[in-house]
């Protein structure tokens, strides 16, 4: 057996909070052959990135510190080295690709520059020899028309040529470790299949080894060798990849694995009353240009969409991002402005003043994407959940209005308990399910749910999905879902409407779509999200 | 985070848990976190205290440092005249107003009956006509008894400790400069607060109207303000006060045409922040009207940079004023006032002790409130509050 190119043995994080000492990851061991791709699997918190930001040294120390373990690269101790040592290693021998790329590039630095700055630091190349090397890294990582790309700053990129010019970045010294965290987390599911397709083609290439740390199982079956499950700061289960998914044996993986969104959605009785008719709807922003701010063209957010959602059914509104998917959803609450006629309960309500329509305000909710964002963090459960009620249902007096609160955290499957808690003490999943008891307080008939369990762990998902559901079932409730996430959308939609580019590219019962979509995109769309395979249709946009 | 939240099966039936207990004042978790981090903080906790202390003792100057008796029994009849203004021919006079200080009053008084003096007895506008050396005196203990025979003998005494005590010696009108000093104290502070306060209230709101409304609204208003704060306030200050005699409120008013921008700018940008929000859209969809969203979900969230802010626009208050009396562009001639004392000392600078009076005076005020700014800060901001 060859010397492992990476060793982490015994490795501890500890963070300094004031006097106390919190433990993010606890004695882990791993090692990574030359040539393998090592995936770190583990939900949020569990100390995946913690520990593959330890490696090359960059947590904020010294609040960070570690009680124990060493990190051997081929066979030197990285912790024993100075920070000028250490500074040689990253970005030469080991790189990182992290998940943001709307954030990893300097926006004032053109691509050349950035890629080239690397090349000049580590490897003392001149301008001009600078530039060719990083004209073919751009050639090499697939970005189209690399001459004229040189010269762009990072906004004019696309997230996905963006993480591109990171993965082109940080391969720019043939690195023989390449850390990847997170790298197609923020990316659309067509995008993110071309990434891994990239990174494998790349691996294989220039026969370098990869850490590779995700929260999806799908692509750690697809891209991994080897995985090691994260859970608490802790690894409980390693081993080839295939033998993990095949037999998991520790209880938390054999969660993990069964946590995909399962199930199908409510059945529709066929003479259910239309709760909301909308459509065509239009959302055009203006484009303004020139002194006198001369309106020159819009961006067409939403371009003719309609949409009918019944009593008790649940309409799935897919699509990339930019396809106006949410913008949609905000244009039928009337929280954005927009033409067309939408008529709510036999009401037309898109002509009236925001004043007039705060009454139906009431049987028309909303849920939105992130629940960390979505609660305010100043106020109590109890005065989120009742903050309808104060507008909506002026008869109720304080201890009525408790008692509403209580009801409706109940009904998600809170303990009411804990309402005069504050968003803080509770994990993301209960968040989302406090977001949900603020909308179901008012006990609407219409709820628009914007991304409800993206911003979620695997398994939270699976639960909020259920609960969706089981809430639908007993209140009858109309639901539209807004989501990219196509496995969630299988599991509650009996409808669904494909967009792109703020238009219906395809519609039609769930099953019959997710049975044999007919347009090329919702192909490409279904093939990227189910199998993560880029073919070449999927190409979309790049 | 905390994932021991119980989660209940739904077979238990939802019951409110019973309202919280009513304690003396009602603190919310979060306003007792942040009681507990401004006590944390010594020196703010402190700063409090003792500017609590000398603020509140400045409130009742007239009882500290006073020409009138506070209590008087003449005749067997209980007179105020701290409060109340007794003509002199009650007392055998003949001033519309009773001088208390008057030699031959107070032995009528005291023959009649007993007074109650202030600790300081004279107020801010006494001259002390019995000064043992020509104004600006020195501080009383720092004179010898050659120097106080003249005065102590015509009260029968021979040294400085049968006179009257200027503590902190008297200005260059003879005037007590401990009385002043009490006096002044108050009037500035009061001023610097009511002015930050104000001037806050309207800053908040128009920032406030500004961020969440933004497009037009935002645009005029911040055109306004860059033409308005281009207006030099001072020259227009020289100017007003040297047609009309500036009294309290003018000033007030004056100054706070321009003091309300300053907090326009943080408070526009938090509101612009935040207003994306997904909490405030929630809370749109909730069918809130925008003045309650304003408030109840925006405001908070500026408050902090607000707060931030506070010391240095009261303190600012303060100094503004303070060198307006410097300039002499200040309150009427004759008030009590910092800035006016350090003018003083300026011109008489063989008598330090005006100089120096007044400027640890204010250096002690503008420190305290810095210091009490910075602890509420600190107690506000909200990466030390969930530690």
């Amino acid at each position: 057996m060859t010397e492992p190119l990476l060793s982490v043995q015994d490795l501890s994080v500890a963070f300094r909070q004031g006097e106390r000492d919190t433990l993010a990851v606890d004695r882990i061991s791993f090692d990574i052959m030359p040539g393998e791709t090592v995936a770190l699997v583990g939900e949020s918190g569990s100390g995946k990135s913690v520990s593959a930001l330890s490696v090359l040294k960059l947590l904020p120390y010294p609040s960070a510190h570690h009680p124990s373990g060493r990190i051997l690269f081929k066979g030197q101790d990285l912790m024993g080295l100075s920070e000028n040592e250490m500074r040689r290693v990253r970005g030469n021998d080991i790189t990182m690709v992290f998940q943001e790329p709307m954030t990893s590039l300097n926006p004032l630095h053109t691509i050349d520059r950035q890629i080239g700055e690397i090349l000049k630091l580590h490897r003392g190349l001149s301008e001009k020899d600078a530039r060719a090397r990083t004209l073919e890294l751009l050639h090499l990582v697939g970005i189209r028309d690399a001459e004229s790309r040189l010269t762009a700053y990072p906004h004019q990129l696309s997230g996905g040529q963006r993480q591109r010019v990171m993965i082109a970045m940080a391969l720019a010294n043939e690195p023989d470790l390449f850390i990847a965290d997170e790298p197609t987390t923020a990316l659309d599911v067509t995008v993110q299949a071309q990434i891994l397709k990239l990174l494998a083609e790349l691996k294989s290439k220039l026969g370098m080894s990869m850490l590779f740390i995700t929260h999806d199982l799908g692509i750690v079956r697809k891209i991994a060798d080897r995985v090691c499950v994260m859970l608490d700061g802790k690894i409980v289960e390693h081993g080839p990849t295939a033998e993990v998914f095949d037999n998991p044996r520790h209880a938390y993986t054999q969660r993990l694995l069964a946590a995909e969104p399962k199930g199908r959605a409510n059945p529709l009785p066929a003479d259910a009353p239309t709760i909301v008719e909308a459509g065509p709807i239009k959302v055009w922003f203006p484009i303004k240009r020139g002194f006198f701010q001369r309106t020159v063209g819009h961006v067409k957010a939403v371009d003719g969409v309609s949409l009918s959602v019944r009593r008790g059914e649940t309409v799935g509104v897919v699509g990339e991002s930019g396809s106006g998917k949410t913008t949609l959803g905000l244009a039928i609450l009337r929280l954005v402005q927009s033409e067309g006629p939408i008529v709510f309960l036999g009401n037309r309500i898109d002509g009236l003043r925001a004043r007039e329509i705060r009454p139906m305000r009431k049987n028309l909710q909303v849920v939105f994407q992130d629940p960390y964002g979505s609660l305010s963090p100043r106020m109590s459960i109890a005065e989120i959940v009742e903050e309808g009620l104060l507008v909506q249902d002026k008869g109720l007096n304080y201890r009525q209005r408790r008692d509403v609160v209580a009801k409706a955290l109940h009904d998600v499957g809170l303990d009411p308990a804990t309402m005069d808690r504050y968003p803080h003490e509770f994990s993301g999943g209960q968040r989302q399910r406090i977001a949900i008891a603020r909308a179901m307080a008012l006990e609407p008939q219409f709820i628009m749910l914007d991304e409800p369990t993206s911003a979620l762990d695997m398994s939270v998902q699976a639960q909020i999905v259920e609960l969706l559901r089981d809430l639908q079932k007993r209140r009858d409730l109309a639901y539209m879902f807004i989501s990219h996430d196509l496995k969630v959308v299988r599991a509650l939609a009996n409808h669904v409407i494909v967009m792109q580019n703020g238009k219906v590219v395809e519609e039609g019962p769930a099953e019959s779509i997710f049975a044999a979509p007919r347009t090329e995109y919702t192909q490409a769309l279904f093939a990227a999200a189910f199998n993560l395979e880029a073919d070449g249709a999927a190409t979309v946009r790049q | 985070m905390n994932e021991n939240v119980p989660v209940v099966s739904p077979a238990a039936s939802p019951v409110a848990p019973p309202l919280p207990k009513e304690g003396f004042i009602r603190l919310s978790p979060l306003n007792r976190r942040r009681l507990q981090n401004f006590k944390a903080n010594r020196r703010g906790y402190w700063s409090f205290w003792i500017f609590t202390i000398l603020f509140v003792l400045s409130l009742f100057a007239e009882l500290l440092a006073n020409d009138k008796p506070i209590l008087a029994s003449y005749k067997g009849e209980l007179l105020y005249p701290a409060f109340v203004d007794y003509p002199e021919e009650k007392f055998g006079g003949f001033l519309a107003q009773t001088d208390y200080r008057d030699p031959v009053i107070a032995k009528e008084i005291r023959e009649n009956g007993w007074m109650l003096w202030a600790p300081v007895r004279f107020s801010y506008n006494t001259h002390n006509l019995d000064l043992p050396v020509p104004a600006p005196a020195p501080p009383t203990w720092m004179l010898t008894d050659e120097q106080c025979r003249p005065i102590a003998e015509r009260n029968g005494g021979t040294g400085c400790n049968d006179i009257e005590w200027n503590w902190l010696g008297t200005d260059d009108q003879g005037r007590d400069v401990v009385a002043r000093l009490i006096y002044g104290f108050r009037i500035s502070v009061l001023f610097g607060l009511i002015l930050a306060g104000i001037s806050s209230v309207i800053g908040i709101l128009a920032g406030a109207v500004q961020g969440y409304y933004g497009g037009w609204i935002d645009l005029v208003a911040q055109r306004f303000i860059e033409i308005w704060t281009a207006i030099p306030s001072l020259y227009l200050l020289i100017i007003i006060s040297s047609i009309i005699t500036p009294s309290f409120f003018v000033l007030l008013g004056i100054l706070l045409l321009f003091s309300w921008v300053s907090l326009v700018g943080v408070v526009r940008a938090e509101f612009l922040r935040a207003r994306n929000f997904e909490y405030v859209r929630a809370a749109r969809a909730l069918g809130l009207s925008n003045a309650t969203i304003m408030f109840k979900h925006l405001l908070p969230n500026a408050m902090v940079a607000t707060l931030t802010f506070m010391p240095f626009i009261i303190n600012g208050s303060i100094t503004t004023l303070t060198s307006l009396d410097f300039l002499g562009f200040g309150l009427p001639p004759g008030s009590p006032s910092l800035g006016e004392l350090l003018a003083q000392g300026k011109a008489n600078l063989q008598a330090p002790w005006l100089g120096l009076a007044g400027f640890f005076v204010i250096a002690l005020m503008l420190s305290l409130l810095i210091f009490i700014g910075e602890a509420v800060r600190d107690a506000f901001d909200p990466r030390k509050t969930f530690r």
